[in-house]
């Protein structure tokens, strides 16, 4: 192997090395003087963190729009159908560059900020809002050139959320769709000659039913979005690709550090479709009992 | 040559599953067999293992003598030598009707596509189909669909033909063409072995009964005999619940 | 009916079927009409046409100064300027396949073939160097031409490695078997970046001294290992959808295992799956914005280059909008090709 000569360091000493950058969003303490595995751990944390909250917002959107897009208002469908469209055909690396520019070209500087009730500020910043610490509610002020207090939510974690929300959001969208579209006529037939209202027949009747064929694309979609949450390194948001990268252009070992990003995303991936696979099979097995 | 297929001591098992139990059985030439017998008795098994479409565990199987193992060339040929029609045809979706009958001679035989198209031109004459040769399998009737099977089976000249219950996926207004096809094609004198439930068909054209059941070959007769009174119990019984 | 009563009927069924309804309607309607108005606002009456970045900065409303002076950089990249009718060739001839696939008439292999052929063309016209053609080296490629080479070349690419990877997943040797699943699997498990990366860096790395093999190619490798996996998973559904009786009926004709497979059972399963096959390509599509981490130019790495010019900062939401509708245009037109494929091979066949 050519590695050795062209000066490329290898083994997995440099994880317990001195890391020397600081990362601009933690969930957990971290100081620059930790090593590189503490901060590929905030990295992994962060990957986790956005990964949840946004397939959470991003199920909820699909929802809320797949069920919406069969609308009888056909307003409200085309508008569904619309969204749909627009966030399925466009690259979701565009999409984060463009919620992104958002942030620096159309809010307002730190000392312009738009506030509501002078509790929550949103600016270039982000957005500031009060929140409980240290025993009690503290609100963001102006203090210099930036608000202290209070909790924050950073351009780029908002950027990355909206993005990948907005993308996956309708891919969501549609599964619901063909979820809903997969039941018989029979069905919404039988609900209605019970006096249900809509409304009542789709949460009692149809939306259950249709989570039989929703749920292995919409595991594929969750999947998908956590994968795709490694865009981050674009906008620069610290999620485990991001931190990856810096301690690769800092310390050059590139074999270790790919195979490290790779390892985690593929057991991210093969556990959660082994959990997905269980629980379909206990499904699959309670409708063959019926 | 005395006989064209022979069965020694044949089992087949599914796993733990024994479903065919030492079966010894001879086929003459030109002889047409009829296998009876209730469902899951092994009688569409058997018959797929003379093409090797099932393997089978113990016993010896000779067809045209040539032993049947894991020799695959020898399969290829056996199988090139024994036509088959399915319950549910089979046929090629994708390709059309003369398409479906020229393959397997231009492919397996190599044989040049003008005179493998004759013959196709000719078989589907002769099943009365013949103006429908450009047409797609999905366009036609259920009964059309399984004549071109037979006529598919038949254009690569086999010496024996295997039936696995061919008219049970048609509806009842065309088990008749497809039935009068085969009764043609065997008083040609092909070599026939049918799994079928029709029983004027098996009156009329066989030359021996096979009554099968819990993967035993149960009772051999010629057919006056086993539609008049079978000797076995078994063979009573489920006489008297088709009848 | 005259066409008033019509779309009374119309809007009576579909807008202003009771007076919930009714509400809704209205509402939406206004507010997609404020939306529209304020957008047209943006785009025309309040716009910038000429001028310097400070006329636009003035200004509130779209600067098209900037899109006249960028054009060309987001468009082509940093390709020669004096050459630059090589990769406007190559565009218009993508743009017109894609439109002639559209014709039911042309579907087949011939259609198959253009392709390749189109993949070929761009290549020899971006690169030159043959045939009189001055050459250019692929760090120069760039802009939309780099973008749609990435994917023709990818497609080209991973739709056969799909299909052995969804044979081989199939096969009756265990060796081959555990093979394909691992790399499908593998592959599938980690995001696009990483295996990105692994060409960008790790690639030089393995291969042996002097041998140099450009990021372009680098990225394309990435791109048809990375798609072949995808591919090989709905090449896969399709082959699960055939029946066994169809790889019986064959067997029994004589037919070996290699010809069943590609007279048969193959050209059903492809055909059953052109719908996912187009999603996936158009996934691929919109993935090979992704080089832009490796610091290739490709149509979106391009513009991100151009929206860093000191004297014209600050106007990169028109950039984006506007490769933003370069791109819906080619995704959407691909997805409309999939609905037209499923909805006429639907009726054809059966």
């Amino acid at each position: 192997m050519s590695l050795e000569k062209q000066g490329v360091a290898t083994g997995w000493n440099f994880l317990s090395q001195e890391s020397g950058f600081e990362i601009g969003e933690t969930l957990i303490e971290y100081w620059s003087d930790e090593t590189y595995l503490k901060a590929l751990w905030v990295g992994l944390l962060n990957t986790v963190y956005v990964a949840l909250i946004g397939n959470v917002l991003a199920v909820l959107v699909g929802l809320f729009i797949g069920v919406f897009s069969m609308s009888p208002n056909w307003m409200i469908s085309r508008i569904c159908r619309f969204y749909v469209e627009i966030a399925r055909n466009i690259p979701l690396l565009l999409q984060l560059f463009f919620w992104y520019s958002l942030f620096n070209e159309l809010l307002p500087a730190v000392d312009q900020a738009y506030s509501l009730g002078d509790m929550v500020f949103l600016s270039q910043r982000g957005l500031k809002f009060p929140w409980f610490m240290a025993g009690h509610w503290e609100i963001p002020t102006l203090s210099g050139f930036d608000f202290t207090g209070g909790g924050t939510l950073t351009p780029e974690f908002l950027s990355l959320i909206m993005g990948l929300v907005f993308y996956t959001g309708a891919y969501n969208a549609e599964i619901v769709r063909a979820g809903i579209e997969s039941i018989p006529r029979g069905q919404w037939e039988a609900a209605q000659s019970l006096g249900l209202t809509r409304i009542q027949m789709l949460i009692k009747v149809i939306i259950p039913q249709s989570m039989q064929v929703a749920i292995p694309p919409m595991i594929s979609q969750l999947l998908n979005l956590s994968k795709n949450s490694s865009l981050a390194v674009a906008i620069g948001f610290p999620d485990f690709v991001t931190i990856a990268n810096t301690t690769l252009n800092q310390t050059g070992q590139a074999v270790e550090v790919i195979s490290l990003i790779m390892i985690i995303y593929l057991f991210m991936s093969l556990s959660t479709s082994f959990i997905a696979n269980l629980y379909h099979r206990s499904i699959a097995h309670k409708g063959a009992e019926r | 040559m005395d006989s064209i297929i022979s069965m020694n001591n044949v089992n087949k098992y599914y796993g733990d599953f024994h479903v065919l139990k030492d079966i010894n059985l001879t086929v003459k030439p030109k002889e047409k067999i009829v296998l009876l017998g209730p469902s899951g008795s092994g009688k569409s098994t058997l018959v797929r293992l003379i093409n090797r479409l099932e393997e089978h565990q113990h016993g010896q199987i000779i067809v045209d003598g040539i032993t049947l193992n894991e020799n695959v060339k020898n399969i290829e040929k056996i199988r090139s030598e024994v036509g088959m029609v399915f319950q549910s045809f089979n046929l090629f979706p994708h390709l059309s009707i003369l398409e479906n009958l020229t393959l397997a001679p231009i492919k397996v035989r190599k044989e040049n596509k003008a005179s493998a198209e004759k013959r196709a031109m000719e078989l589907l004459e002769r099943v009365k189909i013949a103006d429908q040769a450009l047409k797609y399998p999905g366009q036609l009737s259920g009964g059309q669909q399984q004549r071109v099977a037979i006529a598919r089976a038949l254009c690569m000249q086999p010496k024996i033909m295997l039936f696995d219950e061919p008219t049970s996926a048609l509806d009842p207004e065309m088990v008749k063409e497809v039935l009068d096809v085969m009764v043609d094609l065997a008083k040609e004198g092909m070599t026939m072995m049918c799994v079928t439930h029709e029983m004027g068909f098996a009156k009329e054209v066989a030359d021996r009964v096979i009554f099968m059941d819990a993967g035993q070959i149960v009772e051999e007769d010629n057919p006056h005999q086993f539609f008049s009174g079978p000797k076995s119990e078994r063979g009573q019984q489920f006489l008297s619940q088709i009848l | 009916m005259n066409f008033g009563e019509r779309s009374g009927l119309w809007m009576k069924k579909n807008l202003f079927s009771s007076p919930k309804e009714s509400i809704v309607s209205i509402i939406l309607g206004s507010i997609i009409f404020a939306a529209i108005s304020k957008l047209l606002n943006w785009m025309l009456l309040s716009a910038t046409w000429t001028g310097s970045a400070e006329v636009c900065r003035a200004n509130s409303g779209f600067c098209w100064p900037f899109l006249w002076e960028k054009m060309s950089l987001i468009l082509f990249g940093l390709y020669p300027r004096e050459y630059l009718w090589r990769p406007i060739l190559t565009v218009i001839a993508f743009v017109v396949l894609m439109f002639m696939s559209f014709d039911k008439k042309r579907w087949g292999l011939n259609l198959l073939i253009n392709w390749l052929v189109l993949g070929f063309w761009t290549l020899f016209f971006l690169r030159g160097g043959m045939f009189g053609l001055h050459y250019i080296e692929s760090d120069s490629w760039g802009g939309l031409p780099l973008t749609l080479l990435l994917f023709t070349f990818g497609l080209l690419g991973a739709y056969p490695l799909g299909i052995f990877l969804a044979l081989g997943r199939r096969s009756d040797l265990i060796i081959i078997k555990w093979i394909c699943i691992g790399f499908i699997e593998l592959i599938r498990g980690v995001p696009l970046i990483s295996v990105l990366f692994m060409a960008s860096v790790l690639f030089p790395l393995f291969l042996p001294e002097g041998v140099v093999f450009e990021k372009y190619w680098r990225a394309q490798i990435a791109f048809i290992l990375f798609m072949g996996a995808y591919m090989a998973e709905v090449v896969r559904g399709g082959l699960q959808a055939i029946s066994k009786g169809q790889t019986e009926a064959a067997k029994a004709l004589g037919l070996s295992s290699p010809q069943t497979q590609i007279f048969i059972i193959l050209p059903q399963a492809l055909r059953i799956v052109i719908p996912p096959t187009v999603s996936t390509a158009i996934g691929l599509f919109k993935d090979t914005s992704l080089v832009l981490i490796i610091a290739l130019f490709d149509l979106l790495g391009s513009t991100k280059s151009a929206l860093k010019d000191s004297s014209w900062l600050g106007f990169s939401v028109e950039a984006y909008v506007f490769v933003g509708l370069i791109y819906y245009f080619f995704c959407s037109s691909l997805s409309r090709l999939s609905r037209k494929m499923e909805r006429e091979l639907s009726v054809v066949k059966r």
